[in-house]
């Protein structure tokens, strides 16, 4: 029987500490009414009602919002695809350099991968700005879906599509009767993973950008420039909770979906 | 036998569009940064000459372009040394920090593992979930506690260990923080996952042979957690080479690493030919930590089979 020392609880306290601290001092400071980031000056929510008045910021948000959602999509199903070559398509020509182009995006830094993609845009002579940053955000996120849906695909039993095949399934229905909904809670977590990478990414949109394109990390990052500004406490605050709400929706989600599936499974085993 | 004909070959357009997708965003491009680290610096409308048209140039002023590629962006590279400092800079921090992360991230993880088993999804959702939140919100929250009137140096004047202020922000120290903390869970991860998947009966074993637990750990659990070990610091190592955002915001005006030399070459001094020829350079220097990592990651995959 495992169990945990002294020192274990200890490091565990120490890490999560260090892990959580920094977002928690951001969130709290965000409630300050000084303009300091240091001294308390007493409890005020005056920076959210600047932030609802800084048009620019909300511009910003609004492009992040549509370049996130437009870019995790399109993302979400050519990641999709990808995965499923890498997985059941067996060797193909060129799986190799196939392979090797939906893994290197995982590690390649970004400053690289913006500058290429930008010099792309000016050889293609295609103006930049909203729709250069969708397309680049769609080529680097799309190989996170793919890993994260291909770690589905190799792990199911393959032969209840194989069954399907059989009774007469053209693979176009198996995949979306059968293939589809078992891989579908990977699907919708690679989809935020997606949406998050493009939500976060300041140096790939700074590359690809042109006129009228902020994002918000991108507006964030020059007011940061200038200064530690307590506004930028009040939106960093509202993104962190967004994406905590998102997540725990997401995780309840596919906890609940899980739950279904082993029910289920366990019937089909019971079943005369 | 039609129809599995018929469906090979429609199956294949599954692969053709991300595969076509891929060559168009990721390998053309790569080839066009490789083109324009052998060209010229040029003050025009793009900044780098030559540049190609076959269908207005034809062949032969084509051949005259080619011959005036340079590799004048690389003698640079060798030459001017801030290129070179900031290589061996990048590769010292970001090394250092790998290792200072083992010792930081190995804790967290065996703590992970030993858990009882009902908290560790718990706990492996808690690792990950600042990882949700936005990398560059992250590193900014450093910021107000590293400043000079910031919560750090509040907090230790109040305690009385230190008298003033001392500047930890814009100094290598926090570029170190900052990297220790944005990366984290790519290093507890990995060795979590294969510190949980060990069977304690080794232990055990280790103990009733007269090894202490201490003895055990360094002869049984360590070794064996290698693979994780392995995929870790090279989760944390190759990103951390090219980071620009951590350098940036947290560290002075003597940092320098790579990523942000690239980055001012690019948008403050708009050399593209210089800039993509450090990409280039860096992308050679990561090519063998690279590999490593992959054949790792394949030789896992292979025994977990």
């Amino acid at each position: 029987m495992k169990r945990l020392s002294l020192f274990n609880v200890v490091s565990l306290t120490l890490g999560f500490t260090f892990l959580y601290l920094p977002i928690v001092l951001l969130v709290i400071y965000s409630f300050n009414a000084g303009r300091s980031v240091a001294v308390w000056g007493g409890w005020s929510t005056k920076w959210y009602g600047s932030v609802f008045e800084n048009q620019q910021l909300l511009d910003a948000a609004w492009i992040t919002l549509k370049v996130g959602v437009l870019s995790a999509s399109v993302a979400t199903i050519l990641g999709t695809m990808a995965a499923i070559a890498l997985s059941r398509h067996g060797r193909f020509h060129g799986r190799t350099l196939f392979s090797a182009m939906v893994y290197a995006p995982l590690v390649m830094p970004e400053v690289i991968t913006g500058l290429s993609l930008l010099l792309l845009f000016v050889a293609l002579n295609i103006d930049r700005g909203f729709w250069t940053i969708v397309l680049s955000h769609i080529t680097f996120t799309m190989c996170f879906v793919a890993v994260v849906v291909q770690s589905r695909l190799s792990s199911f039993d393959r032969s209840i599509e194989e069954a399907a095949l059989d009774l007469g399934c053209t693979p176009f229905m198996t995949f979306f009767r059968i293939t589809l909904p078992i891989i579908l809670p990977a699907v919708i977590s690679a989809w935020m993973l997606a949406f998050t990478l493009s939500l976060d990414d300041l140096v790939i949109a700074s590359f690809t950008t042109g006129p009228g394109a902020t994002t918000l990390p991108m507006k964030i990052y020059s007011d940061v420039r200038l200064g530690v500004k307590p506004e930028i406490n009040a939106i960093c605050s509202l993104m962190v909770a967004v994406v905590t709400i998102a997540v725990i929706i997401a995780s309840v989600l596919t906890k609940h979906q899980e739950v279904e599936r082993e029910r289920a499974e366990r019937l089909a085993a019971n079943a005369p | 036998m039609a129809k599995p004909l018929q469906t090979q070959n429609r199956r294949w357009i599954v692969t053709a569009i991300p595969y076509l997708w891929m060559v168009i965003f990721f390998l053309v491009p790569f080839f066009i940064v490789l083109k324009i680290s052998f060209s010229n610096s040029e003050i025009a409308q793009p900044p780098y000459s030559p540049v190609f048209d076959l269908i207005v140039d034809g062949w032969d002023e084509t051949l005259d372009k080619l011959a005036s590629l340079t590799t004048d962006n690389y003698l640079r590279l060798i030459q001017d040394s801030i290129y070179s400092s900031s290589y061996l800079s990048s590769l010292w921090i970001a090394g250092s920090s790998t290792v200072m992360m083992l010792f930081i991230a190995y804790p967290i993880a065996y703590g992970m593992a030993r858990a009882p088993k009902s908290w560790r999804p718990t706990l492996v959702m808690m690792v990950i979930l600042p990882f949700w939140t936005s990398f560059l919100i992250r590193v900014y929250a450093w910021i107000a506690i590293l400043s000079e009137e910031g919560l750090l140096n509040s907090a230790l004047t109040w305690l009385g260990v230190i008298d003033e202020p001392i500047q930890i922000l814009s100094t290598n120290m926090a570029v170190y923080i900052g990297i220790l903390y944005s990366y984290l869970p790519f290093m507890v991860l990995p060795l979590y996952s294969n510190l949980e998947k060990m069977d304690d009966s080794l232990i055990e074993a280790a103990k009733d042979l007269g090894c202490t637990q201490i003895g055990a750990f360094w002869r049984v659990t360590f070794p064996l957690s290698l693979p994780g070990v392995i995929a870790g610091c090279f989760l944390v190592f190759i990103p951390a080479v090219g980071e620009f955002v951590i350098p940036d915001l947290l560290g002075g005006s003597d940092t320098i690493m790579i990523g942000k030399t690239m980055w001012e070459e690019f948008f403050n001094n708009r050399d593209w030919p210089a800039a993509s020829g450090v990409a280039i350079a860096l992308l050679i220097i990561l090519m063998i930590p690279i590999m490593i990592f992959q054949t790792n990651e394949a030789r896992q995959q292979e025994a977990g089979r």
